[in-house]
């Protein structure tokens, strides 16, 4: 941890959002206002399958990453730690667990995996 | 029916039905000339407790409210209206419901419409016999199905493609009540069965799945898709929205797990060449979306079951000391519940589960919650699970003292905390889990499906 906080995904995106994709999966998105911003989010080596497994506590191997240019959007895909509606699920719609992508530092410590 | 078009419209009034939407914006769909109705009527996002008990989300008022509209629509212009996923979950019992609410405003109505129902209910043993014969496979997260879990489900569902849909408006239904059924096979049916090319049908059918979700304006409502033998076009019925390249095109990333390529029972789109181009302020362009035939068809089962019976409890804490020690009190609060419920009801960890989330500090995120500032308030949710609501609910009134008076462990006295409701117990009743995500080889499209014509109206 900084004294300065760092800028952060959410800080310079349009959005950032998540949402369930069915009851095994989550996905989100980052909705980047500009080619340069989306090039920051899209630069494998800040936001990569490791770095989301480390973020959300997953297997990095079931992380997927779109990375869609055309839209100025990286969208992640994994699938959800908990089922939904279970007894341990807090947010059925997984629709507040865009928050700690969107608290990722930009850019990120470098010790961070 | 089967005569070649040049271009089939489908109207989308909302992305569930229930939700509501204006007359106004079913007549613009109307006068631009809409070939079919199709609305969505469920979903799993909410949980599997509605494929659990087989009730719906959605209140009668507010189903009956929109049908009414849409019946009387499609009898004024002649046009079929598909609903699927009847009652939330598509079960039989979720079909019979809406079918009950549609014959009640035919009745009212005096609309001569002729209704046909499919249910997509699947009995144990026929998944199991195709269990036995390997027709079933899991899709990924799920392991390889067995027995067990088949016949632990109260409910099991087979999602249906754009077949049995299309029997039952070639066998003469004005209106089809499907259950269970892809959201994109209720739009895609008309358009396949006049001929229009597969990659532009499925894939308009995915962007309008939502209603106005692909416009500028999500709340609005209905979207009117024009399916060609090139392409489709795209747009809003109401007047203030808009759709542009980057919201129909942004669609394809809700809720999927792949934006490019989703498979449907007959295949899968792929929509990575599809080109979205804007044809004036409010309508959108798309051309190149592919459709590849799968070699085998496959019908995806879903199905939930009963993990016990839970009671929650709720409290709320104010006190600065606590909440600056809220982890030394949360610690003892579990120490000291688990020993109270073993010492009262004789009871360990095997017979029974809990949750203790503390909303305002860490409930939503849990150990991924990043931020570090202090709460200005705590909720303290005890969710209690047992294999009985008696034992849910003995186990959560054991906790009700602690959830009242329970100190810090350096407080020389006992804190009153915050109740929200008398009693602060509120049992939940049964809860459920999915149990199902395989998908079932299919010999026939249709073979899974069971359509019934119901008799037409017949009003004096």
């Amino acid at each position: 941890m900084t004294d300065q906080p760092a800028q952060t995904f959410g800080d310079i995106a349009l959005e950032v959002r998540s949402k369930n994709a069915g009851p095994f999966w989550v996905t989100m998105e980052l909705f980047l206002r500009n080619p340069a911003d989306y090039a920051l989010a899209a630069a494998p080596e800040i936001i990569n399958e490791d770095a989301i497994a480390f973020l959300y506590g997953v297997r990095a191997e079931d992380v997927q990453i779109f990375r869609i240019p055309s839209l100025n959007v990286v969208k992640i895909s994994f699938p959800r730690p908990v089922p939904q509606g279970g007894l341990m699920d807090r947010d059925i719609h997984a629709g507040q667990h865009h928050v700690p992508l969107a608290s990722l530092a930009i850019p990120p410590r470098t010790a961070r995996r | 029916m089967n005569a070649p078009v040049g271009a089939v419209r489908v109207l989308t009034p909302t992305g569930m039905l229930g939700a509501g939407f204006t007359q106004s914006s079913v007549d613009r769909g109307l006068e631009l000339g809409a070939d079919v109705i199709a609305v969505d009527g469920g979903s799993t996002d909410s949980g599997p407790h509605y494929l659990g008990s087989g009730t719906a989300k959605t209140t009668a008022a507010a189903v009956a409210r929109d049908l009414r509209i849409l019946l009387r629509a499609a009898a004024q212009a002649r046009i079929p209206l598909i609903v699927g996923s009847c009652g939330t979950s598509g079960t039989d019992s979720g079909v019979a419901w809406v079918a009950g609410i549609v014959e009640d405003i035919l009745c009212e109505e005096k609309l001569d419409l002729s209704v046909a129902t499919i249910l997509s209910g699947q009995r144990a043993d026929f998944v199991k016999q195709r269990l036995r014969e390997r027709a079933v496979h899991p899709l990924a997260p799920a392991a390889e199905l067995d027995e067990t879990t088949v016949d632990g489900c109260t409910h099991i569902v087979g999602m249906m493609g754009h077949e049995p849909i299309e029997e039952a408006l070639r066998a003469g239904a004005d209106v089809v009540l499907a259950g269970r059924a892809t959201d994109t096979a209720l739009a895609a049916a008309v358009p396949l069965m006049r001929g229009m090319p597969a990659g532009p049908a499925w894939h308009a059918a995915k962007i309008v799945e939502c209603g106005g979700q692909c416009t500028t304006n999500p709340r609005t409502g209905g979207v009117l898709a024009t399916i060609d033998h090139t392409g489709f076009t795209i747009e809003p019925l109401d007047p203030d929205a808009a759709c542009t390249p980057i919201s129909v095109a942004a669609h394809m990333l809700y809720e999927t797990v792949n934006p490019f390529r989703m498979r449907e029972p007959a295949g899968e789109l792929d929509v990575t060449e599809a080109t979205y181009t804007a044809l004036d302020e409010r309508r959108v362009r798309v051309e190149g979306s592919q459709f590849h035939p799968a070699e085998q068809h496959t019908v995806k089962l879903e199905g939930a079951r009963i993990t016990g019976y839970e009671t929650m409890s709720f409290t709320a804490i104010r006190d600065e000391h606590i909440l600056a020690n809220i982890e030394e009190w949360t610690d003892l609060f579990v120490k000291v519940f688990t020993a109270r419920v073993e010492q009262t009801l004789g009871l360990d960890s095997a017979d029974y589960s809990f949750d203790l989330r503390r909303y305002g500090y860490d409930a939503v995120l849990g150990e991924l919650e990043p931020a570090t500032r202090p709460p200005r308030e705590i909720g303290v949710m005890l969710l209690v699970r047992a294999a009985t609501q008696e034992l849910a609910t003995a186990v959560a009134k054991v906790a009700n003292p602690l959830m009242l008076h329970l100190p810090t462990p350096d407080m020389a006295y006992l804190p009153s905390l915050a109740f929200a409701t008398s009693p602060a117990e509120t049992e939940r009743g049964p809860v459920y889990e999915f149990a199902l995500n395989h998908v079932v080889d299919t010999r026939t499209p249709t073979e899974m499906f069971r359509i019934e014509h119901r008799k037409a109206h017949a009003h004096d």
